[in-house]
């Protein structure tokens, strides 16, 4: 489907529904796409799986959408850092609820569902906690654990910058979840810095090829 | 075997305690773990330093070492911290750090980041501990209080992945109990990953048969032992 350019953060996360998974970019504020955030806020979805590598960071971005009481589970590798108190209070309150999971495990999770593969075995957290209550293999000596994949009815990316065809480049370590996200949710949403005429990105340095990308809006720096 | 039987559960060798080298005058700060950590880094290595104080291995790297560091949010070939200008949000370490770029540096997304680890791509890593087990089991990502909110990032795939695996901490816990134990009481983080440990008193090798003993900083391996053996 051709990709919409969206003219305001309101209208790129418009129809949300209470109850979605949704993917949220970033790792830490890099690359947190917190005006699509702010706008899911304002747009009021509730009831909300969020997927995303940390709990919130201070006040803004996430740490606001739980603030707002919208979030009912978290699906993270590392909510615990020394801004997080947001998602501390919650959590401690029993306000929400958390599945972690190992860092590489949750960006394979969704790398498998925007590829289409059914689940996979992975070495990481073998005989650990994590592992607890999931199938084991042993595959050539080793402890494996089955894992599925982990898809969003929604997925929120912070991006450098979109062409008309929603063909994406990012910028440096910012780029981090955003490339995988895109591959996993129904609806993609990317925030960018710019929007370029079709034909002004370098194809060899596209990412993310707009195919995957549902909305883009222009947010500016 | 002397010295009860060298800590039993725990300490497998040497066989001649007398053997082993003392090889500083006393304890070694976390500066100086790091320098050694940094010495035994072979030239050339794609090398991931966790959060805290592995962090300053990076600092005693040689200039000419040909190291290239691996940062797991998508970068390898990272800088020492930024300063002042230097500053851009878009571009950190995995401890959310400003950080900088050296020349042929490449950012990759997380899902290719964690193939590299998981896929045997990286020859070191060095991380911190809670516990460390003799055979190279590592508890380093909660303490299982049943207040804490656990938090394990990337630690698994890093244990599980990287071919060699390094823990740096202190040797003795606050209490004065071993951090080096039979088995980890702490939730586990990975089996029989960690090959060799750096520690403020001694360094050891880990493996299937438990820990050897290398070297020392401060007092005899036989004065250690008798110290492990009452912990």
């Amino acid at each position: 489907m051709t990709t919409l350019l969206c003219a305001d953060p309101d209208e790129a996360v418009a129809g949300v529904r209470d109850g979605s998974t949704v993917l949220v970019g970033g790792f830490g504020m890099a690359g947190m796409p917190v005006a699509l955030i702010d706008a899911l806020i304002r747009q009021g979805a509730t009831d909300l799986t969020v997927v995303s590598n940390n709990a919130g960071n201070g006040d803004t971005g996430l740490a606001a959408l739980l603030a707002a009481g919208r979030v009912r589970k978290v699906v993270c590798s590392f909510p615990r850092q020394a801004d997080s108190w947001v998602f501390d209070g919650l959590y401690r309150q029993g306000r929400v609820e958390l599945e972690l999971v190992p860092q590489g495990t949750l960006a394979e999770r969704m790398r498998a569902a925007g590829a289409g593969i059914g689940a996979f075995y992975c070495p990481t957290g073998a005989g650990t906690p994590l592992a607890e209550g999931k199938e084991t293999r042993e595959i050539d000596g080793r402890s494996h654990v089955l894992e599925y994949p982990l898809r969003g009815d929604v997925a929120l990316i912070g991006a450098y910058r979109a062409d008309r065809m929603g063909n994406l480049v990012y910028r440096k370590t910012a780029r981090n979840f955003g490339p995988v996200m895109a591959t996993a949710a129904t609806t993609v949403v990317a925030q960018v810095r710019e929007v370029v005429d079709v034909g002004a990105l370098d194809p060899e340095a596209v990412v993310t090829p707009g195919l995957y990308v549902d909305r883009v809006v222009e947010v500016g720096s | 075997m002397s010295t009860h039987a060298l800590v039993a559960g725990v300490l497998a060798g040497p066989a001649d305690l007398d053997a082993v080298p003392m090889t500083a005058p006393g304890p070694l700060d976390k500066h100086a773990m790091a320098a050694l950590v940094a010495r035994d880094i072979p030239a050339g290595s794609f090398v991931n330093l966790g959060i805290g104080q592995p962090t300053l291995v990076a600092e005693h790297l040689p200039a000419d070492s040909g190291v290239v560091l691996h940062t797991e949010n998508g970068m390898l070939n990272m800088g020492p911290a930024a300063v002042g200008d230097e500053v851009d949000p878009d571009l950190t370490n995995a401890g959310k750090i400003p950080v900088t770029e050296l020349p042929g540096a490449a950012y990759f997304h997380h899902a290719d980041s964690f193939a590299m680890m998981r896929g045997g791509h990286l020859d070191v890593c060095v991380l911190g501990a809670f516990q460390v087990s003799a055979r190279g089991d590592l508890a380093n990502w909660h303490t299982g209080a049943p207040d804490a909110i656990p938090a394990v990032g990337g630690a698994m795939d890093l244990a599980t992945g990287a071919r060699q695996v390094f823990v740096m901490m202190t040797l003795f816990a606050k209490d004065g109990t071993s951090k080096l134990v039979p088995a980890c009481t702490y939730p586990l983080t990975g089996l029989a990953c960690v090959s060799r440990l750096y520690t403020d008193h001694a360094v050891f090798d880990l493996g299937p048969d438990g820990a050897v003993l290398r070297e020392t900083f401060g007092c005899s391996a036989r004065a250690l032992v008798e110290r492990l053996g009452r912990g």
